[in-house]
């Protein structure tokens, strides 16, 4: 949830906006703003599953240090979401697991 | 529970009686002056430069608590809304014969407006009675803190230091 | 291999990074300023609360605007600012391994002053690792930076001034803080900031703990436990309340990785978060020429980053003699009554003492090695 108004940042005012894939599911997000932050503001909370119990990681630290919101961004894995800027297009992927290796980076990442 | 602010955030009445940022009861009656419940030393004294009266003395000693000078204090309201911590009100129980005004500094949206009827709230964030708001003063020298001045009986003037925050607006999410 | 050269390195461009390299620059160095994230300023622009201290300190401002005016003296400075820019090793002949622009580089500074800062700490329990639990750092970057909610209903857990701040806060991007949660059987912070929690009706439980939090894909409902004196939970004292995000508030500790990295030497402080650097009193390590400010050299607050990241930008300066021993003195006595009149009263006084213990042991340091030659 966007968080439009406020009593001492004043009103969210001409932000543009791009789109981003959660999956095949387009998510709107403001340009420049963290994969995380557009994620979570759609709601979408599990970022990745750990290897051997499979159970469910986001957020942690949102400053790049504690790796718990790692996914898949534009067939890259391992990418910290919480310091990676969103760039229309692109594809994030929950990272199920550990990550398979060997994939060749498409676009730039982290 | 025991009381004192370290273990409810509320300053005791003993805290408040030693405070030497209460003006007195016979002040308080004359009109509008600053009560500044600082309680506790933390290095802090915007209040202290915010007085264009010097009405309020800290010292060299940045720990020591802000010493109100009930004389010299013209109910202005500056220090309302520059106290870090919000721990400053006006107090006016000159208003009419029943009634006194609290202004409060008050950060939330939405805000409310001049004449509106609302939970006027303890210390504690309990309702204490219906109050009406007589102003809303938002000025660039406040730095984004709102003061809401509303009028409540008399009895409650000590009580009495905030309101409840409304319920957010659709369009103020 | 591309190399970077500098008369004096910054590597953090928070607080103290920032006033490191401003006060460098205007004493004439040539400095660079790195940081790895995309935007300058660490973490003051999460801080929207007015700041305490005295004018000289900056008080009464709002964090934010505070970061807006540092940014602006320092890109006025002409200091050189390197972003999205990661400093990933250091030497021990003091040469650093830069990425910058998806470049390896390798940079080179005659001083060097690190100012990396601090991580919130982590406490586990039952369902700790659910999505919807994180650090209250974390939560005030997504309200106050990136204007997300991370949720609606907020358990804050621990009650020192960044899990009272963080509270309040959430309360002002609109959430609702269902409980703030502390082990001790009182408030750790600020009177002042839990007074405005209670006004607006947040309850405290002094004396529990978060037993568990419960749900599948994320946090539903948060049990909290009370402790008795040895701090353990009263079977039976639990209850359980609807909430989607626990935040914890339960300290920091420094970022030091690259200062152990150098070889600097090492105290266990834990009133200063753990691991920290020796320094001198010129912010200066036990490796030569290698400064540390701000919260990686012990958690403190942005205020008193500032003023050590000052210190180091004088120190370093001086060092390469673009002062004159007077002027850096006067500059350096200045900047230190500041830093005291921070350290004092009834919240600063035991960091003051934990700096003293750190300074000593640097003392002790500096006077074994001067033995061993």
């Amino acid at each position: 949830m966007r968080v439009l108004h406020h009593p001492v940042l004043g009103d969210l005012t001409g932000q543009k906006t791009v789109t981003i894939y959660y999956g095949e599911e387009p998510v709107e997000a403001f340009e420049g703003e963290p994969v995380a932050a557009a994620l979570l503001n759609a709601g979408i909370r599990v970022f990745r599953k750990t290897a051997k119990r499979r159970e469910p990681r986001s957020v942690f630290c949102a400053i790049g240090r504690c790796t718990d919101c790692m996914m898949i961004v534009d067939g890259i894995p391992n990418t910290r979401t919480c310091v990676t800027a969103v760039r229309d297009g692109m594809r994030v992927q929950l990272q199920d697991g550990l990550a398979p290796v060997g994939i060749a980076p498409e676009a730039g990442g982290r | 529970m025991p009381e004192g602010v370290v273990y409810t955030g509320i300053p005791s009445r003993e805290e408040l009686a030693a405070c030497p940022g209460i003006p007195t009861e016979a002040r308080m009656a004359r009109g509008r002056v600053a009560v500044i419940e600082c309680v506790q030393e933390i290095p802090c004294n915007p209040c202290e430069s915010a007085c264009r009266f010097g009405a309020i003395e800290i010292g060299e000693q940045l720990t020591a608590l802000p010493r109100l000078d009930g004389e010299k204090c013209t109910g202005c309201g500056l220090c309302v809304a520059l106290c870090p911590g919000l721990a400053i009100t006006i107090v006016d129980k000159s208003f009419s014969a029943t009634e006194s005004t609290v202004d409060f500094p008050f950060e939330y949206l939405p805000l409310p407006g001049e004449g509106d009827t609302v939970d006027a709230c303890s210390r504690a964030g309990e309702t204490v009675c219906p109050a009406r708001v007589v102003a809303v003063k938002k000025s660039p020298a406040y730095a984004g803190t709102a003061v809401v001045s509303i009028r409540v009986p008399t009895a409650f003037a000590d009580e009495v230091r905030t309101m409840r925050r409304l319920p957010r607006r659709e369009e103020d999410i | 291999m591309r190399k970077i050269t500098a008369e004096i390195a910054v590597v953090g461009a928070g607080p103290a990074g920032l006033c490191a390299a401003l006060e460098a620059r205007l004493a004439g160095a040539d400095v660079v300023l790195i940081d790895e994230n995309r935007l300058p300023g660490g973490q003051l622009f999460k801080q929207i609360h007015k700041f305490f201290g005295s004018k000289e300190h900056r008080a009464g401002v709002r964090g934010f605007a505070i970061g807006q005016e540092l940014l602006a003296q320092v890109s006025d400075s002409g200091a050189r600012v390197l972003l999205d820019s990661l400093v990933y090793g250091i030497q021990p002949d003091k040469s650093m391994g830069l990425l910058t622009a998806g470049e390896n580089c390798l940079l080179l500074a005659e001083k060097i002053i690190i100012a990396s800062g601090a991580k919130e700490n982590y406490t586990p329990f039952p369902g700790s690792t659910l999505p919807g639990v994180m650090g209250a750092g974390a939560a005030q970057t997504m309200i106050n930076v990136n204007r997300v909610l991370p949720g609606a209903r907020v358990v804050m857990v621990g009650s020192g001034n960044v899990g009272l701040i963080v509270s309040y806060q959430l309360l002002q991007a609109g959430a609702e803080v269902v409980a703030v949660v502390e082990g001790a059987p009182r408030i750790g912070g600020y009177g002042v900031h839990a007074g405005k929690l209670r006004r607006a009706g947040v309850p405290f439980y002094l004396g529990h703990t978060i037993s568990r939090a419960y749900g599948d894909d994320g946090v539903r409902h948060v049990e909290i436990a009370r402790l008795d004196e040895r701090w353990n939970p009263v079977p039976g004292s639990e209850f359980t309340l609807d909430a989607d995000t626990i935040c914890l508030a339960v300290g920091l500790n420094p970022m030091t990785e690259l200062v152990w990295m150098a070889g600097c030497q090492f105290d266990y402080i834990p009133a200063l978060g753990g691991h920290v650097p020796l320094h001198d009193r010129n912010m200066e390590t036990t490796v030569r020429g290698l400064y540390v400010a701000g919260d990686v050299t012990g958690v403190e607050e942005a205020s008193s980053a500032m003023e050590e990241g000052k210190l180091a930008g004088v120190a370093a300066a001086e060092a390469l003699g673009y002062l004159d021993a007077r002027a850096a003195k006067e500059k350096k006595a200045e900047i230190e009554a500041r830093l005291n009149r921070l350290r004092s009263g009834l919240f600063g006084e035991k960091r003051r003492e934990a700096k003293e213990t750190q300074l000593a042991a640097m003392q002790r340091a500096r006077e074994s090695e001067k033995e061993v030659v």
